[in-house]
């Protein structure tokens, strides 16, 4: 549903840098996230709402705080349609390949002893 | 408690839109013809009244490889269904991860727009480490296992049809 938000949120350095800061220590404010930024308050604010639109990041209240989580499932639906599909067929050819060149050359120096 | 900065905050998040009704969640979530379906697949077995008792078994597969038959135990705190779930969870498949003791798992599901429902998961980790890795999935190479890992599973299967 919404492949594309998560996309273009990735798609921009700072906002790369908040996932990190969140993976790193999770459950951070604006205050505690904006204290590691050069940049304002307004600044990190536009892009946490960029990051919680594609659900990257949910907020939640604790006290007067509002604390921001980092939610690996939409990486986790990226990487099941995208990267798992494309990518797993070429590992596991080259892992066959390396496979069965090792066992050639098992055979072959068997072969010589 | 003032703008404390060293409080560190042991609780995860992970949050899904999935394709159905929050009943049909709700039955996924809580009933073992479903659990047997997706993420580990081991049955669960959930008293849905607080002070109600909460088990998920091991799978055939993986008692053959030596795990107890009930891997996670716990005691349900709220169940208020197809809306809200809480209870207690705990590892039990050794010593080290029974003795950090009793996390605390919430189940929110609230309908979304275009047929579509939210589904979050907070979990209350304190006192957890080793828990806090595994259900992270830091500790896996390939990324399987996990929060992560069990809710975009689920999600394929009300979905498709089909886990992954």
């Amino acid at each position: 549903m919404n492949d594309d938000r998560v996309f273009k949120a990735l798609a921009d350095a700072t906002r790369r840098y908040l996932l990190d800061m969140l993976f790193a220590r999770d459950g951070q404010t604006l205050t505690q996230l904006e204290s590691q930024l050069e940049m304002t308050r307004f600044g990190v604010m536009k892009h946490l709402r960029v990051l919680e639109a594609a659900g990257l990041v949910v907020p939640r209240w604790s006290g007067r705080e509002k604390l921001h989580f980092l939610n690996p499932v939409p990486v986790r639906l990226i990487h099941n349609r995208w990267i798992h599909k494309y990518a797993e067929h070429q590992v596991s050819a080259l892992a066959e390949l390396k496979a069965e060149l090792e066992a050639k050359v098992c055979r072959r120096t068997r072969q010589r002893a | 408690m003032s703008a404390d900065t060293t409080t560190s905050v042991t609780t995860q998040v992970y949050e899904v839109y999935i394709r159905a009704t929050p009943q049909a969640i709700w039955d996924a979530i809580t009933s073992p013809e479903w659990t047997v379906k997706y993420g580990y697949q081991g049955a669960v077995e959930y008293e849905l009244r607080p002070g109600g008792a909460y088990r998920a078994h091991a799978t055939p597969e993986m008692q053959a490889m030596g795990v107890p038959d009930v891997v996670i135990d716990g005691v349900v705190e709220e169940a208020d269904p197809p809306k809200k779930l809480v209870h207690t969870y705990r590892f039990l498949f050794s010593d080290a991860m029974k003795a950090e003791g009793f996390t605390r798992v919430t189940w929110e599901i609230e309908k979304a727009a275009a047929g579509f429902s939210r589904l979050t998961v907070i979990h209350e980790l304190e006192g957890a480490p080793i828990m806090a890795g595994m259900v992270a999935s830091r500790f896996s190479e390939m990324g399987t296992g996990g929060w992560a890992w069990i809710l975009s599973d689920l999600k394929s299967l009300l979905e498709t049809g089909s886990s992954m």
